[in-house]
């Protein structure tokens, strides 16, 4: 490979990571919140709400259910009010976060979700409030299976991203098509393929250490 | 009480003039169309042990989640330390909650956060300091003897280590009554023992209010002062410990104490008849001071070889003797029977004819 093609690889490589890391953030910074919101309302929930439930199911399926690709163009209009362009890194971290987001919010719902009741009673029984109930009990309770979800959404993200080549977003994805497929580059593709498989051992490596220094079940 | 037992035998009774911790009046519950609690109606006294027995489904759990608003009531009232707190908001029953400590049949421990930090918790609830939170828990875990363990996750504990977290975090806010809720079912029998020892070593030396329920009559005696039945979400029987292992009334409590007391062995109860035959089955039951004379020693005296020792024994509860014991009278003699029962009778025992077993010698 050339100097300039290894160069283009780590471009690509920092594209993908920077297009993954701010997604990734946004989703855990809404979808948790908007997990945490699935699971309170929910019947038996700390704040039973089944209409408000309801509509938050019906936006998280809906977004979860339009294929990513699609997404991608239809969000066209949102991404240039936010970042003032549609093309580029930066753009495509718009509808990959809002992919992201109900995706994660479900994954950290089923986890919340497992929180033994009776530590929600324990709790309620000692006066604390719901605040309490979700920042003594249920996000750390569940902390492990969080890490462990966000984990698997930054790995769908680094998938997700390849996508956003075709709005100039570059990235991995984006550098094997182009050169690796339509150039009929193999070295590239190969060189890609490996580097991908890096960073998603990496990433689920690292995700793996957090769980199990957190789980103390 | 039956007139079997004496007046001089009855313990200290409750306190009449000590507060009122707990004071159901009337309290209905159901869930769709059975009803888990049908009226009941007690109070606890400040320093007291009450112990609640029931089968399972008999309205138990449903009960101890209402003392703490954990679970809302149809009808009725619930006071506490005086306080009505039936009808009021969840908001309103924080502050409230925070008189009351509860313990669980599975702990309930947060697996997120150390030992101390579990003690802690009703404490940082309650807005205290991290140094004096941290005090406490000591205090606390050195009390249930578990100092050591203080920087430990609750996995790493066994059952009843677990269970002494669960008493320390109980305490930790010095509440005015401790809900135990079957908090002994999920350990075994030597590790309930420490645990019951524990609870009345916390009892008689904070003079904390206990109400614990329980299907174990084993942890009723063990430590409670007084017992409640609870059947079909009624208040079926109540009364000193003693006296309702003395002279248990309703059947439910029959049943539930068949364990603990002396029954007829099965194969003589099989083949009693009740009419006629070579020995005549009788059930003794004393209590208190009449349970401590020489009985059978004077009625032999009384009336030589007039009766055959079957099964039996005497047991201490809350430091009262409570005898149960099942006789042979032999029949040759037609009016020995009669007269046995009247010497017992005068002794102060209550005397039941089982039947007639045809085998005895």
């Amino acid at each position: 490979m050339t100097p300039i093609m290894l160069e283009l690889l780590f471009r690509s490589l920092w594209e993908t990571m920077l297009m993954t890391a701010a997604s990734g953030l946004i989703s855990l910074l809404a979808g948790l919140p908007l997990g945490l919101a699935l699971v309170a309302t929910s019947r038996g929930g700390i704040a039973e709400n089944l209409w408000l439930n309801g509509v938050l199911g019906a936006i998280v399926n809906g977004f979860r259910s339009v294929p990513f690709i699609i997404l991608l163009v239809a969000l066209i209009p949102l991404t240039r009010l936010i970042v003032g362009t549609a093309l580029g890194t930066w753009a495509a971290i718009v509808p990959l976060a809002i992919a992201a987001t109900p995706y994660y919010a479900r994954i950290a719902e089923v986890s919340l979700r497992e929180v033994d009741r009776g530590l929600i009673d324990a709790v309620r029984a000692m006066g604390g409030n719901r605040w309490t109930i979700i920042r003594e009990v249920l996000v750390p309770e569940a902390l492990p299976g969080i890490v462990a979800g966000f984990t698997v959404t930054l790995v769908t993200l680094v998938g997700a991203s390849a996508m956003a080549g075709a709005i100039g977003a570059g990235g991995l994805g984006d550098l094997a098509i182009r050169y690796g497929y339509q150039r009929f580059e193999t070295t590239v593709m190969i060189a890609v393929v490996i580097v991908l498989i890096i960073l998603v051992c990496g990433i689920q490596w690292l995700g793996d250490r957090l769980v199990a220094k957190l789980d103390h079940r | 009480m039956d007139s079997f037992v004496p007046a001089s035998a009855i313990t200290a009774p409750p306190d009449e003039a000590a507060e009122e911790i707990v004071r159901l009046t009337d309290v209905k519950r159901r869930f769709g169309a059975t009803p888990a609690l049908d009226g009941i109606s007690l109070t606890v006294r400040k320093g007291e042990i009450l112990g609640i027995i029931g089968r399972s489904g008999a309205g138990k759990s449903t009960l101890i989640r209402c003392l703490n608003g954990l679970e809302q009531v149809d009808s009725g009232d619930i006071h506490i330390e005086g306080r009505r707190i039936t009808g009021l908001s969840e908001k309103e029953l924080q502050p409230l909650r925070r008189r009351i400590g509860m313990i669980f049949q599975h702990f309930n421990l947060l697996s997120a956060k150390t030992v101390a930090e579990n003690v802690a918790l009703p404490l940082k609830i309650e807005g205290a300091g991290k140094t004096e939170r941290l005090k406490r828990a000591g205090e606390l875990l050195e009390l249930v003897g578990l100092s050591d363990k203080a920087r430990a996750y609750p996995s790493s504990l066994s059952g009843g280590q677990k269970q002494r977290v669960g008493i320390a975090r109980a305490l930790a806010a010095r509440p005015a009554l401790l809900l135990s809720d079957e908090a002994t079912s999920a350990l075994d029998p030597e590790t309930t023992r420490s645990i019951l020892a524990l609870l009345k070593d916390i009892n008689s030396k904070l003079g904390l209010t206990i109400l614990l329920i329980t299907h174990e009559m084993e942890v009723v005696r063990g430590i409670a002062d007084r017992v409640a039945v609870i059947d079909a979400g009624r208040n079926v029987e109540e009364g000193q410990v003693w006296s309702v292992f003395a002279d248990p009334q309703a059947a439910i409590t029959q049943s539930l104490l068949s364990g603990s007391r002396p029954q007829l062995p099965e194969h003589i109860a099989a083949r009693l008849s009740p009419k006629s035959g070579a020995a005549q089955i009788l059930s003794i039951d004393m209590a208190g001071s009449a349970a401590q004379g020489a009985l059978f020693a004077d009625l032999s005296q009384a009336l030589p070889q007039s009766f055959c020792l079957v099964h039996g024994g005497i047991d201490h509860i809350q430091d009262q003797p409570v005898a149960r014991f099942f006789i042979a009278v032999p029949t040759r003699d037609a009016a020995l029977p009669e007269k046995v029962q009247q010497f017992l009778k005068a002794r102060g025992a209550r005397v039941e004819v089982l039947g007639y077993d045809p085998d005895h010698a």
